[in-house]
């Protein structure tokens, strides 16, 4: 049974626990997503470069989490109970998923169109930011709500090695046989995936208003 | 000026697509390169702005060779219509148009100043302006390809195939315009097209281009239409290469004769006296054509403007050619083709046989010349 009176007394404890997920769940996302774009647009320029990158970043991402979580301190030279091991495995998943979803959110971008900036005078950089990123973007922000939404329910793997955010209370109520604990987990750890999925479809259309726009004019 | 000299194009699997073609594009003219497809055409315009790279020969532009500066700032230097216009789909119009002045660094309200003078220029609406290019239609897409390319007033213009994509009745009306807009800017054009007819409407002078990237025929459209080099000119200048010959040859000195009119209140009498072999034209009050009476139709009371029997084209005798005149007195029903003046008033007839009469005259003239 749920004992409902357990959320305001742990509230104390609820509050920092959801920043702690927030911020190790989303910090790799960045991370990740800063180190997927040059490969993605590597494995986007070259064949031989895409059969090497995308089968090694899909082999990554079958690494289960806890081996990660357990091996990362041996190879980075952290201490077991680093934050730091947590982000930094969640930014290799990241990094494995999106340099997929950046090769192929840059092939999808028109050739026409790359052809016309080019013959237009842009050079390769601007043209990159100006025309071929943007144009990406549709694309892109779905591999971001994946990568999102799966490290936010991996940080709670954490908590099997003591840092894991609100799969602490997952793990101790488990331990504890509180199911309300665990209940509280769960719950949370679910209505941030779908708030943070809301909020990108929020800013993919807010970033690309040009999609979907139809023929309204003759 | 645009010279090709001995310019080859060999591709890395071996295949030639342009092969040592050597021509001279003249300076504010409108130059078609037509010709089948895998002739070569579009890849030689493509070299002009390096989007392609030559591998043998020189293009030189005003004596400058094309290889000597950097492609980036070549390219902003002369403007690029592309097939199915290229737009940028996530900019607006205005700033699908400021492109190229802001890769030159004009800052954003000039550019757009200047934009917004381009789309005025190429007959778009200013509430365009902030749309997207899907919300456009395929023709006014390609006003904005235009302007686009003509946005920092590059003197080049390439433009590759831009008006194939488009339907027949919004193409016509986009080469028109492109013609317009030519009259008033004197560009040096080269157009890529696979129609012939294209070319021939809107080229100055014509590239023929045959399989292999070997140059056929280089010629003003009337002395392609009029001497094809050889078979292959001729089998793709196609059907209809006299009559459409005809438009090149000026209507200068063709006898217009008189032709019977009556007002639109006139009556049955009336028409039988005016009538000449049967036919009288029924004119407006301020003398425009309105369509044919036939004697043999039933007049009981004064002329029923609606029961007219529908005129052929108009033959404008300031501004047609041989062809306007031919087309006015083959497609009218009483064999006189209806004569105009600028205002579109009935100033007499014209004849099959006395266009007839004068290409004989203008081809004697040509072989005494």
């Amino acid at each position: 049974m749920i004992d409902w009176s357990w959320f305001p007394t742990n509230a104390e404890r609820l509050v920092p626990a959801l920043g702690a997920h927030l911020l190790l769940a989303l910090l790799p996302v960045v991370i990740g997503l800063i180190v997927a774009i040059p490969l993605g647009w590597v494995a986007n320029r070259s064949r031989p470069a895409r059969a090497v990158l995308v089968p090694v970043a899909g082999l990554l991402y079958t690494i289960p989490s806890l081996v990660l979580f357990i091996l990362l301190p041996g190879i980075l030279g952290t201490q077991i109970l680093d934050p730091v091991n947590v982000v930094v495995a969640l930014s290799v998943y990241t990094v494995a998923l999106l340099v997929r979803s950046v090769a192929d959110a840059l092939a999808a971008v028109p050739g026409m169109v790359v052809a016309a900036a080019t013959a237009m005078g842009y050079r390769p950089a601007r043209r990159f930011a100006q025309v071929e990123l943007p144009l990406s973007l549709p694309v892109l922000i779905a591999g971001l709500r994946v990568a999102t939404v799966t490290n936010i329910s991996l940080v709670s793997v954490g908590a099997l090695i003591g840092i894991g955010g609100l799969g602490y209370f997952i793990t101790d109520g488990f331990g504890r046989g509180n199911t309300t604990s665990i209940f509280a987990g769960v719950i949370l750890i679910v209505v941030l995936a779908l708030v943070f999925d809301a909020l990108l479809v929020l800013i993919g259309r807010l970033v690309t208003p040009w999609v979907g726009v139809g023929r309204k004019a003759r | 000026m645009i010279e090709f000299r001995g310019v080859t194009k060999r591709f890395p699997d071996g295949t030639v697509a342009v092969d040592a073609l050597d021509l001279a594009v003249e300076d504010g003219k409108i130059t078609v390169f037509v010709g089948p497809s895998g002739c070569g055409k579009t890849t030689s315009l493509r070299m002009i702005n390096r989007m392609v790279e030559l591998t043998g020969g020189t293009i030189l532009i005003d004596g400058s060779d094309i290889m000597a500066g950097d492609a980036a700032q070549l390219r902003r230097g002369i403007g690029y219509v592309i097939q199915q216009s290229g737009l940028f789909p996530h900019r607006s119009i205005l700033d699908n148009v400021a492109t190229v002045p802001l890769l030159l660094g004009w800052g954003k309200r000039k550019a757009r100043e200047r934009a917004t003078e381009l789309m005025e220029l190429v007959g778009l609406s200013p509430e365009m302006a902030q749309r997207y290019p899907a919300q456009l239609s395929g023709g006014q897409q390609q006003r904005v390809g235009v302007a686009r390319a003509l946005a920092a007033d590059p003197p080049i213009l390439l433009m590759d195939e831009p008006f194939s994509a488009v339907d027949p009745v919004v193409r016509e009306n986009l080469q028109d315009e492109l013609l317009r807009l030519q009259s008033e800017l004197g560009k040096t054009i080269v157009f890529v097209t696979h129609d012939i007819d294209e070319a021939v409407k809107l080229g100055d002078k014509v590239a023929v281009f045959r399989t292999g990237g070997l140059l056929a025929q280089y010629d003003e459209p009337g002395h392609l239409l009029a001497r094809p080099a050889d078979d292959f000119v001729d089998g793709f200048v196609g059907r209809d290469r006299g009559y459409r010959g005809l438009g090149f040859l000026s209507a200068n000195g063709l006898p217009v004769g008189e032709l019977s009119t009556v007002g639109s209140g006139a009556t049955g009498d009336q028409v039988r006296e005016a009538a000449r072999d049967g036919w009288t034209l029924v004119v407006s009050d301020a003398g425009h054509p309105l369509g044919w009476v036939q004697v043999g139709q039933a007049l009981s009371g004064p002329v029923d403007t609606d029961a007219l029997i529908a005129g052929g084209s108009l033959y404008d005798t300031e501004a047609d050619s041989l062809r306007g005149a031919l087309d006015a007195a083959l497609s009218s029903p009483s064999g006189l083709g209806v004569a105009v003046d600028a205002s579109g008033a009935v100033v007499g007839s014209v004849r099959a046989a006395d266009v007839l009469a004068a290409l004989a005259t203008a081809r004697r003239d040509e072989a005494a010349a």
